[in-house]
């Protein structure tokens, strides 16, 4: 049986901390997106009934980044949103880490594993149609 | 309705959501995608899209709270996000190809699932079984503090377990929910792991199964932030609010009033499904 160790709560610290900072920090972007999105057009018409999909700069990782820094208030917040997808995968990288250095290495593939899914979701899916 | 009134209802509707679900326990993902297609006639793809999204803002801010206090099962965890990932990278493909009202349906019938289940316990053996040998040598069976000090507890049943978690991965997939329920099913009742391991652990995984489908509902255009917006800064918000009440007062009423509306719902997706109304 696996007791737990100084190390092992160390690990789930520095995870709940960095849960946390990805929460608060995505949050932070989202909101600042969104006080320009309101801020500019409070009275245009909203319609969400008939799907016609997001633009093709809201659709991919870099896509959004690059509008984000334009400074267009819909790409910031979903450079926000993005952060937020991003914390749980911070996550699973940092369970890498700690497994590696651990010697874990059962642990390690089995993180590996759920990190090559992820990342082909976020960078690898488009490719699929 | 214009940017600043759809804003502002959809936030509102969202943190209410958010902080029942926190605290009946039953979770603010399920009711989200009904309120918005029911209530504000979203189209059935965006409010999957911003569903998804506040699931992982309100799993990402609990589970930082529950990691801390020892309860998750950090290996448990891992190990079967391999089948929920997998599962959920399925269910976010065929989100595409199949017809919207099916998933209405489908969606109907796991609210009224999810409302029946979440109220059965488990009563606990008096004598524990023998560890399972595949649980063993994986490492998972662990320990978490109780009112009597630090319990220890086995893993039983690991093909079982995992074989849901494909399933609750899917369906987490499809519809752009949590699947909580379903993760503590599998967690609980087939791998008999504690009931709290299961409900922090599950919580913890539903952030990273949420994240294997969010990639490909980004590239679908599923995720509008005008939409998406609202909905996770009110859920987020009406969570950590609802966490925060949870410890102070009696919800059994509470709770049994939300199931209600979660079933009410449900059977609305399903008949409105059927009807084509999607």
């Amino acid at each position: 049986m696996r007791s737990r160790n100084v190390d092992e709560q160390k690990l789930e610290n520095t995870i709940a901390n960095l849960l946390r900072a990805g929460v608060v920090l995505s949050a932070f972007v989202v909101l600042s997106g969104a006080a320009m999105y309101l801020g500019w057009h409070p009275l245009a018409p909203v319609n969400y009934r008939t799907f016609q999909g997001e633009p093709d700069e809201l659709k991919t990782v870099h896509g959004v980044v690059r509008y984000a820094f334009s400074g267009n208030a819909k790409g910031i917040m979903q450079l926000g949103l993005l952060l937020l997808i991003a914390t749980p995968i911070a996550r699973v990288i940092s369970s890498a880490v700690a497994f590696a250095l651990e010697g874990d290495r059962m642990y390690l593939l089995f993180t590996l594993l759920v990190l090559t899914v992820l990342l082909y979701s976020l960078f690898g899916s488009f490719l699929v149609v | 309705m214009n940017v600043i009134e759809f804003t502002f209802l959809v936030w509102a509707g969202s943190l209410v959501a958010g902080f029942l679900g926190a605290l009946t326990g039953l979770g603010g993902g399920v009711v989200l995608v009904p309120l918005l297609t029911l209530l504000f006639k979203v189209d059935l793809r965006y409010a999957i899209g911003a569903s998804l999204v506040s699931v992982i803002a309100t799993s990402s801010g609990s589970a930082a709270a529950y990691v801390k206090e020892g309860f998750s099962n950090i290996r448990i965890g891992m190990f079967l996000e391999i089948a929920t990932t997998v599962g959920a990278l399925l269910g976010a493909f065929l989100t595409a190809k199949v017809p919207a009202s099916a998933l209405a349906v489908l969606l109907g019938i796991v609210l009224i699932y999810s409302a029946s289940v979440a109220r059965r316990t488990r009563p606990r053996p008096e004598t524990p079984d023998p560890p399972d040998p595949l649980a063993t040598k994986l490492n998972m069976n662990g320990t978490f503090p109780d009112t009597s000090g630090v319990r220890s507890y086995n893993v039983y049943r690991l093909p079982a377990g995992f074989s849901v978690m494909f399933v609750a991965g899917a369906i987490s997939g499809l519809l752009g929910i949590g699947s909580g329920a379903l993760k503590v099913v599998a967690m609980d009742q087939a791998m008999k792991i504690p009931f709290k391991v299961s409900t922090t652990t599950s919580n913890f995984m539903i952030g990273v199964t949420a994240a294997a489908s969010a990639g490909v509902y980004l590239s679908r255009g599923y995720i509008d932030p005008g939409l998406a917006m609202p909905v996770m800064v009110g859920v987020l918000i009406g969570s950590l609010m609802g966490t925060r009440v949870l410890v102070k007062t009696q919800t059994k009423m509470l709770r049994l009033i939300f199931s209600g509306v979660i079933v009410l719902l449900g059977l609305e997706m399903v008949l409105k499904g059927l009807g084509g109304g999607f």
